[in-house]
């Protein structure tokens, strides 16, 4: 049907590139051997720990699963809201993030 | 003679490793080498059937591990080609008949007699996979270009790399040109991205397969075929002759093509 849907201007993802995708994300986590319930889960206790030091965005925090070749790569994006608690709030960004670090580095 | 033990493998049944095992056999033979195909799948033996010997059957894998008859008694001589052997698997018992010692040291045997001995694996990834892979020097997964049999590939390259049996070689079976190129299959470069292991073959899908597994007279012997012509590359690979692999070329004639765009 993908004459008729070029007719009428219907732009869906080819089924390869489906099944490319899903295999991609099952394989991830066959990989692993976590599934996304887990890997949820494991978000929720980081954000906790994470919590007790600095201040983050939960809502902003990403988890994810990257391969090269065969081996994976467990990324954490955790946007920083600022080093302690109690502190005047500013909008959450990544900079800020990078920055907080750094100071806390040079503290330790 | 000292052979290299090729293992077929692929996780999920139905992909064509008892077909690609007599074929690759097959084509070895062609190219001289004196080679023993192997059925380990004990209960749904099959190698025999598409290789066309299932009539000379007298000993199988299991009578010679258990002592029954000499190991030479159970080798069936190919009708066509004089330098080719099958050790067929039996069919009234389980894969606990076999236990993977007992593959190694069959294999054993068999080293000084060969050039190539070639393990037909059981479907699945438990004691018929593991007698199937343990004598094993080379190992070679078989995929379709579909979802569950490439994720199915995947616990297999797993399985094979954690074994430290080398690094496996892929072979894709079945591919559709046509439906490659209408988006509509995992391309060999999707297939090779996602498993990422060394490709050693890309089988097309040919009508010819099956009707010569019909006759019991494997498709390598056919000159002109094309999946014919995949097996015998992937036989050359296997002996370290460097034969590129060549794009798959979409056999349709005008009319098919018509009728395909029409259709969609």
């Amino acid at each position: 049907m993908r004459f008729l849907d070029r007719l009428f201007g219907r732009n869906e993802l080819t089924s390869r590139q489906v099944a490319k995708d899903r295999l991609q994300l099952v394989l991830v986590h066959d990989r692993i051997n976590i599934s996304p319930a887990m890997l949820d889960t494991m978000k929720d206790e980081m954000i906790k720990v994470i919590s007790k030091y600095v201040e983050i965005d939960p809502d902003g925090v990403e988890v994810t699963f990257s391969q090269s070749k065969r081996q994976s790569r467990l990324t954490a994006d955790i946007p920083v809201v600022g080093p302690v608690r109690h502190q005047a709030k500013k909008s959450p960004g990544r900079a800020k993030a990078v920055r907080s670090q750094a100071e806390a580095g040079g503290d330790g | 003679m000292r052979a290299t033990v090729v293992t077929i493998t692929s996780g999920k049944g139905g992909v064509g490793k008892t077909t690609i095992t007599a074929n690759l056999s097959v084509a070895l033979a062609m190219l001289g080498q004196r080679v023993i195909a192997i059925d380990t799948d004990i209960g749904l033996r099959n190698l025999d059937v598409v290789m066309g010997l299932e009539n000379r059957i007298v000993y199988d894998l299991v009578d010679v591990v258990e002592g029954r008859c000499r190991l030479r008694q159970a080798l069936i001589r190919d009708k066509r080609l004089s330098e080719l052997f099958l050790l067929p698997a039996a069919q009234t018992r389980d894969k606990s008949a076999v236990n993977p010692e007992q593959m190694v040291r069959l294999c054993d045997q068999l080293r000084p007699e060969f050039d190539y001995v070639m393990i037909d694996s059981p479907a699945g990834i438990e004691q018929g996979y593991r007698n199937a892979v343990a004598p094993s020097d080379r190992v070679l997964i078989i995929t379709t270009p579909e979802v569950s049999a490439v994720r199915d590939a995947d616990r297999i390259v797993g399985l094979v790399e954690a074994g430290e049996k080398g690094p496996p070689k892929l072979i894709i079976n079945r591919l559709n040109p046509a439906m490659v190129r209408r988006e509509q299959m995992l391309s060999t470069a999707d297939v090779v991205e996602i498993l990422a292991i060394d490709l050693i073959g890309v089988v097309p899908e040919d009508p010819a397969v099956i009707v010569s597994t019909n006759r019991g007279s494997p498709v390598a012997l056919d000159g002109r075929s094309p999946s014919g012509q995949a097996f015998r590359n992937i036989a050359g690979r296997l002996m370290g002759k460097d034969i590129p692999i060549m794009p798959i070329k979409e056999s349709a004639n005008v009319l098919e093509r018509l009728s395909r765009l029409v259709r969609g």
